[in-house]
């Protein structure tokens, strides 16, 4: 087993140094280039374009996430609630939702006329971004001095409070007007408006996924110049030792804040292009399971690798949306077992959380520093070490 | 040289210490006040407001503590449940600092054993009450047996080979574990709750003491948790095996060097958590008769709410702190309405996370010294 490994390692060694330097590049620029060329290949209600709609979203999600729990170490089990308000800050201020104001602002064509907030697709976004932000912050603020597995539990209760608000929301009124849709959610959204583009509609989903390749190219970007800016370089410093870290003059508040509020922004946009594309924001959705499902493709591509996110989150979405309940569905039919493979969908994801946290914990594509801190084994303790190095020792040898 | 460095770290300045003291019990007092608002609020308004009730046959608005006390009483004997499944997450938390995750599911697991075990020995609700004297306890063991032994092979699996891993490793996978075992509850019982034969007729009066009605669930619930707690008190404080699990907590190296076989004192750990969380389980199905996939993952969050509420590591804690949480949750059933239980509960450990970290009777880990 070793010896094969060592072999594969010698030849991606070698494929290395065949190659040009500019190599990554070279490769993003293809990267990019084939992924604006999808859709046209497909028919413009595709079933796999929507499925590539929807993997590119949780490639934002999975980013923003990857910014609190891989940059920064702060396990965060409650992202869904990002989701939720961000698809709730779409519906609220695109849609009649608050159907006594009469807002609009640079929106086209009869929405123009129609009661309720009705902002520019590109303003909302904006909002959402800034509104999610400032509830990461504030999400932040009490888990700053908690050791990190009361973080993970904190953040999960934040999740299932804001669950609990999505589905009471009919029974809260703001001004008379109920703040939510609960289960029935909140429909009739504004269908985006670009100009150059025009009206989105659910007849063509090209310019849906241009909108979110162009998100999804932004959040890399900003991701990437983030983490090797001076914050990033602090975030990792915490991550691998607070007390260190806030010895040498690393604000911890600020730091951890700028963590939570940029994740959570991410999140937020993604949450509200989710709810424009689906033109239904109901309560239902925002269930722990998701906030496992975007962990998972964390994990999955490996904790802190800006490319292995990217990779684990189009892997599962692809697998989740469209391997499990089209391609691989009907199998278990065929051999005579009676269940759906969709059922199985659950435990799919906790046995690849296993799966991968056991056998290999970097993930797919490891992020460079952690690879070097799993084989060296930094955080090891003397309980990691097998009983049989002492219980070997003979008696009257001399232990160092 | 030890002893020479060590009264500069013993004395601080003295200043310091008085607050710190000052703080600590602050914290202390002031949780016990946070937590006392509830009932002290429910008894004034019952008292000078009133509920709405019968009296003389007709409608009105009553002006005792009759309600409030059936929100305790109910309280209680749903906190047992919470406190049985909130010492197996003490406990594991105490002895290798993991929230473990699955614990909640396990407990579910529990339940669905317990129906199946029951009715494929054929209890039902024409057993007399003899059959239900042998088959119960017969049932609770089957429980017991199957879901300490579910746990044990979890942290076999999932948390033994990660023990040096950084800490967010093993929580990732108990939480991967949890999704396992719901998804097991799912098919093995579908995704819509289930009715179970109501074997005891929980809600037949035992006794009722000026109004409060006790009903068999609530004697049934305490009755079975009362003597597990003392068992386990006697085993932890008591017993060879007892002392090593306090031995491991507090410090797993030395307990090393000492001779203890650490691997299978956690492993022991786990035995006697799922095994009060198989016992928990099977109470719940009486207590409830209704079982589903999901009520490992809010029960799991509640009975973690009471762990920490009492103290995390800490035996007596959790069982307070479940009975605390059984009262609280209750009165809000009662009064505010079950949908709004989880943003009082989540809100109250945020609270007691940010506020008073090591609970009630401080916690006893390692971390805390």
């Amino acid at each position: 087993m070793n010896e094969l490994r060592a072999q594969l390692h010698e030849w991606r060694v070698a494929i290395e140094r065949t190659l040009p330097p500019w190599w990554p590049r070279a490769l993003a620029v293809l990267l990019i280039a084939f992924g604006l060329l999808l859709p046209q290949i497909f028919s413009t209600t595709s079933n796999f374009v929507n499925t590539e709609i929807l993997a590119l979203t949780y490639v934002m999600f999975a980013l923003g996430l990857n910014v609190v729990v891989g940059f920064a170490g702060l396990l965060d089990l409650g992202y869904v609630a990002f989701f939720a308000l961000g698809s709730y800050a779409f519906g609220w201020l695109g849609s009649g939702w608050f159907f006594k104001a009469h807002v609009h602002v640079l929106v086209h064509g009869p929405t123009g006329t129609l009661p309720g907030i009705h902002l520019n697709f590109v303003l909302i976004l904006i909002c959402a971004g800034i509104f999610t932000a400032f509830a990461g912050a504030i999400i932040g603020v009490p888990t700053l001095r908690l050791r990190g597995d009361y973080i993970a539990i904190v953040t999960l209760a934040f999740g299932e409070i804001i669950r609990v608000f999505a589905l009471q929301g009919p029974s809260l009124k703001i001004f008379g007007m109920p703040v939510t849709g609960g289960e029935l959610g909140i429909s009739g959204t504004d269908p985006p408006y670009l100009p150059g583009v025009g009206q989105f509609s659910q007849l063509d989903i090209r310019p849906w996924y241009y909108t979110i390749f162009v998100l999804v190219l932004i959040t890399l970007f900003v991701t990437i110049r983030v983490r090797d800016s001076r914050l990033g370089r602090a975030w990792i410093a915490l991550r691998e030792d607070e007390v260190a870290a806030v010895s040498m003059g690393i604000p911890l508040v600020r730091t951890k804040l700028l963590a939570y509020a940029l994740g959570a922004a991410f999140g937020g946009i993604a949450g509200a292009f989710l709810g424009a594309y689906t033109t239904l924001i109901d309560a239902g959705e925002f269930q722990f399971g998701f906030s496992i499902f975007v962990l998972a493709m964390v994990i999955l591509g490996g904790l802190g690798s800006v490319w292995g996110v990217v990779v684990g989150a189009l892997l599962l979405s692809n697998i989740n949306y469209y391997l499990i309940p089209d391609v691989l569905n009907p199998i278990p039919g065929d051999l005579g077992l009676n269940f759906n493979l969709t059922d199985l969908q659950v435990s799919i994801f906790g046995f690849l959380l296993v799966l991968v946290m056991v056998l290999r914990p970097q993930g797919l594509i490891p992020e460079r520093r952690r690879k070097l801190e799993l084989t060296r084994g930094i955080g090891e303790t003397e309980l990691d070490e097998p009983a049989a190095s002492w219980v070997s020792v003979e008696p009257g040898e001399v232990v160092q | 040289m030890e002893a020479r460095s060590l009264p500069s770290r013993t004395a601080p300045s003295v200043g310091r210490t008085a607050l710190l003291k000052i703080r600590t019990v602050a914290g202390r007092w002031g949780l016990v006040a946070l937590l006392l608002a509830f009932p002290i609020y429910f008894l004034v308004h019952d008292l000078t407001t009133g509920y709405p009730g019968y009296a003389h046959g007709h409608a009105t608005r009553v002006h005792d503590l009759t309600y409030l006390g059936t929100n305790i009483v109910q309280g209680i004997s749903n906190g047992a449940i919470w406190a049985l499944i909130a010492i197996g997450y003490t406990l594991v938390y105490g002895i290798i600092e993991l929230i473990n995750f699955a614990h909640g599911d396990v407990f579910m697991i529990g339940s669905m054993t317990g129906v199946s075990v029951w009715s494929g020995i054929g209890l039902g609700l024409a057993t007399s009450t003899l059959g239900l004297v042998v088959g119960l306890p017969l049932a609770l063991l089957v429980c017991m047996i199957v879901c300490g032994v579910l746990n044990v092979l979890i942290e076999r699996v999932g948390y033994r080979p990660l023990r040096g891993a950084p800490r967010l490793a093993p929580l990732i996978t108990a939480v991967g574990f949890s999704f396992i075992l719901q998804n097991v509850g799912l098919l093995w019982r579908g995704g819509s709750t289930v009715g179970v034969s109501d074997l005891v007729r929980e809600n037949k009066t035992v006794v009722q003491i000026s109004g409060v009605v006790i009903h068999r669930a609530d004697v049934l619930s305490v009755a079975v948790t009362i003597p597990l707690v003392i068992l386990l008190g006697w085993f932890v404080g008591r017993t060879r095996q007892g002392r090593a699990m306090r031995a491991t907590a507090q410090d797993p190296e030395a307990a090393r060097l000492m001779g203890i076989n650490v691997d299978w004192t956690i492993s022991l750990t786990f035995l006697i958590g799922g095994a009060l969380a198989g016992a928990a389980g099977l109470v719940y199905a009486m207590y409830e008769t209704t079982i589903w996939y999901l009520q490992g993952f809010e029960a799991g969050l509640i009975a973690f709410t009471a762990a920490v509420m009492g103290g995390i590591g800490n035996i007596k804690g959790a069982v307070i702190g479940g009975l605390i949480i059984g009262c609280i949750q209750q009165t809000i059933d009662a009064r505010v309405g079950p949908q709004w239980t989880p943003f009082f509960v989540f809100g109250l450990l945020i609270i007691i996370l940010v506020l008073r970290p090591q609970g009630l009777l401080g916690e006893e880990t390692r971390e805390a010294g």
